[in-house]
């Protein structure tokens, strides 16, 4: 039943490259709005904030993405929720995400001079202003770069979605190589399609990193 | 604010009738380091207070608790007849009824000049943009830099900023202003137009407390100088006693040493 790598299969890869897409957007909105939340609770004056904020970090650094999904994965099975590759993919990348921009963040709020808190306090702002505008706006322009850099490792990462059966690019390619048997034109395909989306990003990156280093230069 | 009371005596009052600030048994630490050793001052309505003392002698520790950047660990402070050791509301009012400018401007570098003097005002204060606006452009004109209302600051000098700084603080409407070195991080020539400033602010009855090594602005304008060292207050007088007649060793150490 072997049949060859042609236009079509080229084309079913391509397509497969949306979902990877979605789950990357998906991931990434969900890890900015987790990733906020962290990074507050980090530099909370508030002590077991964070302390949980920092435990929750340590856990994600410290163990392999992949066990992460299985754990997501299973542990859903395990808690009576009926196994779903999406649900478990998005949200252990979610989890993933919110702890890597959690720390990220974190330094680029941290890089704001203490000063800039202070004036905005002396002036009678509250928590909520002083971080709205004041200390956010600051650490979103230095925040831009490392978070672009983060979201070519984050796209990447969404190929371990394949192994709990997330029918993404990887999966796709896969399931193509099984009929076809030509992995190297399949990973190949496989692997310039990463690259097309990844090359703009780390460009981007670094465009912005030195539009950063030259307006903290003046 | 001060036009009708501009020349009015140092009792100018706004409704409230205690001190503008008390200071009772007030101690802090900082971990081991005994930072304000019971500390007792009084500061009249209108009264101007510079406070100076070498480095890290407490003087800015001490200000920077009139308004809580720093919290105190013992003691009581009131400030217009608002008791900051009951904490809760008493900060934030305190808050909004002090102004302060600090030695390095803190000026928000992402707004423009209009931008930082109209922030507080308008989320604090809840007042319009537009009258946040035409109070902000009043008091740029009197800080003398209107025409830099649109600019960042950091196309601005040193002296400029800080009297961004001051105009800013000002458009909150405050009772009492605190500088804690205002000067310091000025180049010489742009001092005289930062203290000059703060002379007219004096001159309109404004409750001043100032940590300044700025002896000749003391001079002029202080009813009061203390002196600080090593978390406590040493001494307190009158310019003319102060200088002249100084009883304490340590204060005249020290003025023989900036002096």
């Amino acid at each position: 039943m072997i049949r060859p790598f042609g236009w079509n299969e080229f084309l079913i890869i391509v397509m497969a490259a949306q979902w990877t897409i979605a789950l990357s957007a998906i991931a990434f909105a969900g890890g900015g709005i987790g990733g906020l939340l962290i990074a507050l609770a980090r530099v909370s004056e508030v002590r077991p904030l964070r302390l949980a904020a920092l435990g929750f970090i340590r856990v994600f650094q410290g163990t392999p993405l992949l066990m992460q999904l299985f754990l997501v994965f299973f542990g859903m099975n395990i808690f009576g929720l009926a196994i779903n590759p999406w649900i478990a993919a998005t949200m252990a990348l979610t989890l993933h995400a919110s702890a890597f921009l959690g720390e990220i963040w974190r330094g680029c709020i941290e890089a704001v001079p203490s000063g800039q808190r202070e004036a905005a306090t002396a002036l009678g702002l509250k928590y909520y202003n002083r971080m709205r505008y004041i200390v956010l706006p600051q650490a979103a322009r230095i925040a831009v770069a490392p978070t672009v850099g983060f979201l070519v490792q984050l796209v990447k990462g969404t190929s371990l979605a394949a192994i709990i059966g997330f029918t993404e690019l990887t999966r796709q390619g896969q399931i193509i190589n099984n009929a076809t048997f030509s992995p190297f034109m399949v990973f190949g395909t496989v692997a310039a399609i990463y690259f097309i989306l990844c090359w703009p990003l780390s460009l981007l990156a670094r465009r912005m990193e030195l539009k950063f280093s030259r307006a903290t230069q003046r | 604010m001060a036009d009708t009371h501009a020349h009015t005596s140092k009792a100018d009052v706004r409704g409230a009738s205690g001190p503008a600030v008390t200071m009772e048994g007030v101690n802090k630490w900082y971990a081991e380091f005994h930072a304000l050793k019971d500390i007792n001052l009084s500061v009249d309505r209108g009264e101007r207070i510079v406070i100076c003392g070498p480095s890290g002698s407490g003087k800015s520790t001490l200000i920077r608790c009139i308004n809580q950047l720093e919290m105190i660990q013992k003691g009581r402070i009131v400030v217009d007849d608002h008791d900051l050791t009951a904490g809760g509301k008493n900060v934030d009012i305190v808050r909004q009824e002090t102004g302060m400018v600090f030695q390095s401007f803190n000026l928000f570098p992402h707004m423009t000049v209009l931008e930082n003097c109209t922030l507080a005002p308008m989320k604090v204060r809840g007042i319009s943009k537009a009258e946040a606006e035409a109070t902000a452009m009043q008091f740029l004109e009197r800080v003398r830099i209107p025409e830099q209302a649109e600019k960042y600051p950091a196309q601005l000098s040193g002296g400029q900023q800080q009297r961004v700084a001051i105009a800013r603080a000002l458009c909150m409407n405050p009772k009492i202003m605190l500088f804690d070195e205002p000067t310091s991080a000025l180049d010489p020539e742009m001092v005289k137009e930062v203290l000059d400033t703060m002379i007219d602010l004096a001159n309109e009855g404004m409750t001043m407390l100032c940590v300044t090594h700025e002896m000749g602005f003391a001079r002029q304008v202080a009813d009061r100088v203390i002196f600080m060292d090593r978390g406590e207050i040493v001494e307190v007088g009158a310019p003319e006693d102060f200088f002249n007649n100084p009883q304490h060793e340590r204060t005249r150490n020290f003025l023989g040493q900036i002096s």
